[in-house]
Formats: C-alpha cells, sequence, structure tokens
C-alpha cells in the first residue's frame, strides 16, 4: 500500500479491490470499525471551499473514533499571508497522523507529499485529479452493478476539466470488458491525454458523441457532470456550454430500467430535481458511499487493520 | 582551422550542427573560467556534419541535461592529453529543474521555488510531463 494517495494510479486493481471489501465490511458492520482511530488525528485542509469532500472525510474519521483538525479555506490559513504549501503541511504535520488537502493548483499534494512523512490524500487538486470521487464512484457501481466490469458507461458534460471523469476513466481501464460512451460539447471532449493513457495505450474501444438521447439506451451507467464556472478562463464560453446537457424523467424514457445515474455532485441544473425520485438515481447512495470507502482508506494509510 | 588538443577537460562530440550553443546555454559553460572553444558544422562522416565543444578544464556534465536536449552526443573525458573516458546519454528518465511547467494551474507556476520534475512519459515522442499535473511537454530539440 502506497503511503500516500495523490493520483488513483498509485493504487493496484487489488488495493482498489481491498478498499471496497473493507467498505462494504464497514456498511455492514459499524460497529466494528467504531474506535479503531482512537487517539489518531485527521488534518483537513481545504484550500478551496468543499461542502461534502471535507464533511465526508471528517464523518469518516469521527465515525472510526479519531478526531480531527483543519481549515475550509485558504483565506482562514496562513495561505493569505503568503505561506507555501510545504510549509504548511510542514507545520500540520507536527499536529496531525493523517491529512486530506484540497487546493485549487493541480499538483499541490504533490508538492506537498515530497516534504512530509505524514500520509497525505489528494481531496482534489485544481482540474486534475481527485481519487477519493474515484474510489466513491467505484465503490458505488460495485454496489449497483456487483463487480466492476460488463457494462456500458456513458460520461456526459464537461469531460475536458472534470477531474472526477478523468481519475475514472483511468481507473475504470485497469478492469475488463467495459465499453465507454463519451458524451459532450466538441469544445468539452474528454483531452487526448486522457484518451492515450486509458484507451489507445491498452486498445480500449469507445464512442465520442454530442448526442446524449440517442446514446441513453445502450447505457448501463450514466455518470453526469456539472459544467464548473471556476474552471473558465472566460466566462462567455462558461455561460454558451453550461446548460449542454440537462437529465430530465423524458429523456430517461428509453433508457435501461436498471440503469444507475451517478453524479460527483454538486449539481445546479445538469440533473432535474424531478429525477431524484426515480430508482436509477444512485448519487444520493454514491455521497454516503463516499464516507465509506473514506473510513476505509484513512485505516489503510494508517496501517490499521481489524 | 585548427582547434588545439586539450589536457584535462571534457569533448563534447557528435552534437547535431547548429545545437551547440543551446547546450553551451543549458551546461552554463559562459560561467567558467576556462577556455571553451565551440566548434560549428565539423565534417562528420555518420552525421554529414556535426558541431564539438571542447572545455579546457575538468568537470561534472550533466547527462540529463544532454540526454534530454540530444541523446546522440558522445562525452569525452581527457586526462593528460589522453581520452580515458567516453559515454553515450541517453533519454532521462526524470528531469529536474531544466525545464518548466507551462500550465497555468500548475502548482510550480504560483510557487517557483519548487523543484521542477518532469517525468518521461513517451520515449518514442520524447514526451515529458510534469510530475505535479501531468501536463506533457514535447521536446525542445
Amino acid at each position: 500500500m502506497p503511503r500516500n494517495l495523490i493520483d488513483i494510479t498509485d493504487l493496484s486493481t487489488q488495493e482498489i479491490d481491498q478498499l471496497i471489501a473493507t467498505a462494504e465490511d464497514i456498511i455492514d458492520n459499524p460497529v466494528k470499525y467504531q474506535s479503531v482511530c482512537a487517539h489518531k488525528q485527521l488534518a483537513t485542509l481545504f484550500f478551496e471551499p468543499s461542502t461534502r469532500t471535507r464533511l465526508s472525510f471528517e464523518s469518516a474519521m469521527l465515525a472510526l473514533g479519531g478526531s480531527v483538525l483543519g481549515f475550509s479555506s485558504a483565506s482562514s490559513s496562513s495561505t493569505a499571508k503568503g505561506e507555501t504549501v510545504g510549509d504548511t503541511i510542514h507545520t500540520v504535520s507536527c499536529y496531525a497522523d493523517i491529512i486530506a488537502m484540497r487546493h485549487p493548483k493541480e499538483g499541490a499534494p504533490f508538492a506537498a507529499a515530497q516534504v512530509t512523512e505524514v500520509p497525505i490524500i489528494n481531496a482534489g487538486d485544481g482540474g486534475h485529479n481527485h481519487p477519493t470521487q474515484t474510489l466513491t464512484d467505484l465503490l458505488t457501481i460495485h454496489r449497483e452493478k456487483g463487480s466492476l466490469g460488463g457494462f456500458t458507461i456513458g460520461f456526459c458534460g464537461d469531460l475536458k476539466f472534470g477531474r472526477t471523469v478523468h481519475s475514472l476513466v483511468s481507473a475504470l481501464s485497469r478492469y475488463e470488458n467495459i465499453h465507454y460512451v463519451l458524451i459532450s460539447p466538441l469544445e468539452l471532449k474528454l483531452p487526448r491525454y486522457v484518451k492515450e493513457e486509458a484507451f489507445k495505450k491498452r486498445g480500449i474501444p469507445y464512442t465520442q458523441t454530442t448526442d446524449l438521447e440517442s446514446v441513453i439506451p445502450q447505457l448501463d451507467i450514466l455518470y453526469m457532470t456539472r459544467v464548473q464556472r471556476e474552471r473558465f478562463f472566460n466566462e462567455e464560453d462558461y455561460l454558451r456550454l453550461k446548460d449542454s446537457y440537462i437529465l430530465t424523467p423524458e429523456k430517461l424514457v428509453n433508457a435501461k430500467p436498471d440503469l444507475s445515474i451517478l453524479h460527483p455532485l454538486p449539481r445546479v441544473n445538469e440533473i432535474a430535481v424531478a429525477v431524484d425520485k426515480d430508482p436509477r438515481a444512485a448519487y444520493w447512495k454514491q455521497v454516503k458511499n463516499g464516507k465509506y470507502i473514506r473510513m476505509a482508506l484513512i485505516m489503510k494509510l494508517l496501517g490499521i487493520t481489524v | 582551422m585548427n582547434i588545439d588538443s586539450i589536457q584535462n577537460g571534457v569533448v563534447l562530440d557528435h552534437i547535431q550542427a547548429g545545437k551547440s550553443m543551446d547546450i553551451y546555454q543549458y551546461l552554463h559553460l559562459d560561467q567558467l573560467d576556462c577556455s571553451v572553444a565551440i566548434i560549428k558544422n565539423v565534417r562528420s562522416g555518420r552525421m554529414g556534419k556535426k558541431d564539438i565543444i571542447k572545455i579546457d578544464s575538468p568537470m561534472e556534465v550533466d547527462l540529463d541535461v544532454l540526454g534530454y536536449i540530444d541523446a546522440n552526443i558522445t562525452v569525452n573525458i581527457i586526462r593528460d592529453g589522453v581520452r580515458v573516458d567516453k559515454k553515450h546519454v541517453e533519454l532521462p528518465k526524470r528531469l529536474v529543474n531544466i525545464i518548466r511547467c507551462k500550465n497555468p494551474r500548475c502548482i510550480t507556476m504560483s510557487e517557483p521555488q519548487l523543484d521542477a520534475i518532469f517525468l518521461l512519459s513517451d520515449p518514442a515522442r520524447h514526451t515529458y510531463r510534469c510530475a505535479y499535473c501531468d501536463t506533457a511537454m514535447d521536446k525542445k530539440f
């Protein structure tokens, strides 16, 4: 097991499978795990605001019997005074046993990992990687479909800046018998380097389209994403592209009855609220799974076994 | 044209013709006090023409820099007027502080004191990726 989780490919498929197995055991037997991190401290360093990920980490550590400290925006840290990431991490390493950090700059967690022996978990670095969201997605897919292979998955929305998509594509490409359908506006297509690394080097076929409705009947999993305002340098581009895909009950009429709809959240309007009542909507279960897989990850990185 | 032999130093041979000034700059040879000869467009049986750099002082040459610029370069170590070692360079797997990331969202742009680390991702295309943000940089030369 690596010391840090910076990129999902830091984990082998065997290690991912172990984490999923642990998370599923936590779901079935939560009491068994409620004190395993007693007297351990998790620092959540969020240089960029987040509701779900930060609270998920904190909830995970508390559910393991540990405690948490940290900050929720760069303005409430010494970053506002000009402190470097390295110096902040040096300091926090004196107080915490494990660190989960989110930063708007790509590669900040890698920089952090160079200066400390305390395990670093990348909780999102700009538009680059978000490996614990990927673990969340993998656990959700495993629970919905029973395995991590043998299905058609559609990724829809902002595939260019959507870090969750990059990480999930990269992780799934190591599993067998998956067909990929990439649905996006032309300007927000999956970057070439992601396709080369995940698909072309491995000879994995994929389909690209701009039309969600024409492909929705094929899908076993539909992974929706938000067009993220904060990733655009140009507001005009954002406004032009933000409503490209809006999933409604009408668009789901031709979808498979056992489709699973995932979304890393938060959503803006790309999934109509009316879809929440559809039994195929799996995104709220996905949020809950995020806590369990983070519990499993914290235990693993701290070397705690039950 | 005659260039004196050196007694103790380094001869960089088989440099692609016209690239010797780039190497001069990347190796910071301008900071040396000793004689440095840059010989351009020397006739070569293998290369047609080539450049050669002679450095008239023993020095440690950064083979990673040379490998990144041109993996065909040979490094000859001269002692007492005799070649005592000949090194072939190769495309380095890791570059540290040789090139810098151009991604404006990369942490190395906002914190320039960080080591600029690049990893070789595609040897056939000579493509390196920033170890921080994965941005690809095609080989400059």
